[in-house]
């Protein structure tokens, strides 16, 4: 079991943040454009997934597996999306996801005065909690190329 | 438990077979004084709410109809705007009837090829190569399978997350596909399967998958 990537994106769709831990397969697309595909499709499965609930929903989309990963999304009421995608085996991390949001982002960005919001962070305090945060979960794991 | 409905779409994201087997409808009746205290909004199809939930009435919800007569998209049955006939004080008390929007079939088809440019986008984002497109889709209220052929033809189940036994059901579809609609003299590849006996054993299929699984 093993976590690829974790994305952060803000309510109206600018990559705040992102981290690659093992990525094999390189995209063919430079990056600007794929994190703007990734969140332009994660809008449409958002407003999908609306349409086509028969019951009136709370939590809205969780995740979507492929044969290969998992793309796990958390949305924080103020529209800041979190993205993970991990192995197929992970199940549900959406506490995971809040934890990320609520002790990470929250005690590093936003009680941080020189970090601004709704731009990329910057913050090398930010970024070494956060890979200290997801190496300690348990299925993180590396894989040994 | 349940399973909602069946989608069955082309290799061109064009929707082929559709059929919902749960109707599950929400309506609820409230009879209003002036002011109102929702907020409404007309939109493309329907009035929604979108302020304002109370008594089981939720944000989406649109009109379904007002003083027991049926609203026909945002007009009502004489042709009067349903708004204008809400905001006329003299019009109150009201009754006024709401309800989840339904999928109408232009929508379904709109969902299908959306579905479809959905799967190739979630093949290009992945970080493994070799990947398929996605096959599960998780949300609090249902899950999606998907399970596409060799033929690009992709069989969509929305189940309920606690229904089991689905993969043997997208398994059972494609037999029922290849054997009631491919082999059909009269029908003609990629367009729409209006054959009754297609029908009837994806009926048979999925009532027998929801007595086994829970």
């Amino acid at each position: 079991m093993t976590v690829f990537l974790l994305h952060i994106y803000n309510h109206n769709g600018i990559s705040l943040y992102e981290k690659e831990w093992c990525r094999r397969k390189k995209s063919n697309l430079p990056k600007e454009q794929e994190n703007k595909l990734m969140f332009g499709m994660l809008h449409s499965i958002k407003s999908f997934v609306a349409k086509m609930s028969p019951k009136d929903s709370k939590e809205g989309f969780m995740c979507y597996s492929t044969s290969r990963y998992k793309l796990h999304f958390y949305e924080a009421p103020t529209g800041l999306k979190f993205v993970m995608m991990t192995d197929v085996n992970v199940g549900n991390i959406r506490e995971t996801l809040k934890r990320i949001y609520s002790s990470v982002y929250v005690e590093y960005v936003v009680k941080n005065a020189i970090c601004g919001l709704n731009e990329p962070i910057e913050s090398n305090l930010f970024e070494s909690k956060l890979d200290a945060f997801v190496q300690g979960l348990s299925f993180f794991e590396e894989i040994k190329e | 438990m349940t399973v909602f409905s069946v989608y069955v779409v082309n290799k061109a994201g064009g929707l082929v077979f559709q059929y919902d087997h749960q109707k599950t409808s929400i309506e609820l009746e409230k009879t209003f004084s002036y002011p109102l205290d929702l907020k409404l909004e007309p939109q493309t199809d329907y009035v929604t709410v979108v302020f304002g939930q109370q008594d089981g009435i939720k944000v989406g919800h649109v009109i379904l109809s007002v003083n027991g007569k049926p609203a026909n998209g945002r007009k009502l049955q004489d042709g009067s705007d349903v708004m204008e006939f809400i905001e006329n004080e003299k019009n109150y008390p009201l009754n006024i009837r709401f309800g989840r929007p339904k999928l109408s079939s232009n929508q379904k088809i709109m969902m299908a090829s959306m579905f479809h440019s959905l799967y190739a986008i979630s093949v290009q984002l992945s970080p493994e190569s070799g990947s398929s497109g996605i096959q599960k889709l998780e949300t609090d209220t249902f899950t999606l399978h998907c399970h596409q052929t060799v033929t690009g033809v992709k069989f969509i189940v929305i189940s309920d997350p606690k229904q089991v036994g689905v993969d043997s059901l997208l398994a059972r579809l494609y037999t029922i596909y290849s054997d009631y609609a491919l082999k059909n003299p009269f029908y003609s590849l990629e367009m729409p399967i209006r054959t009754e006996l297609f029908d009837s054993q994806v009926v048979a299929a999925i009532e027998q998958t929801e007595k086994v699984g829970s």
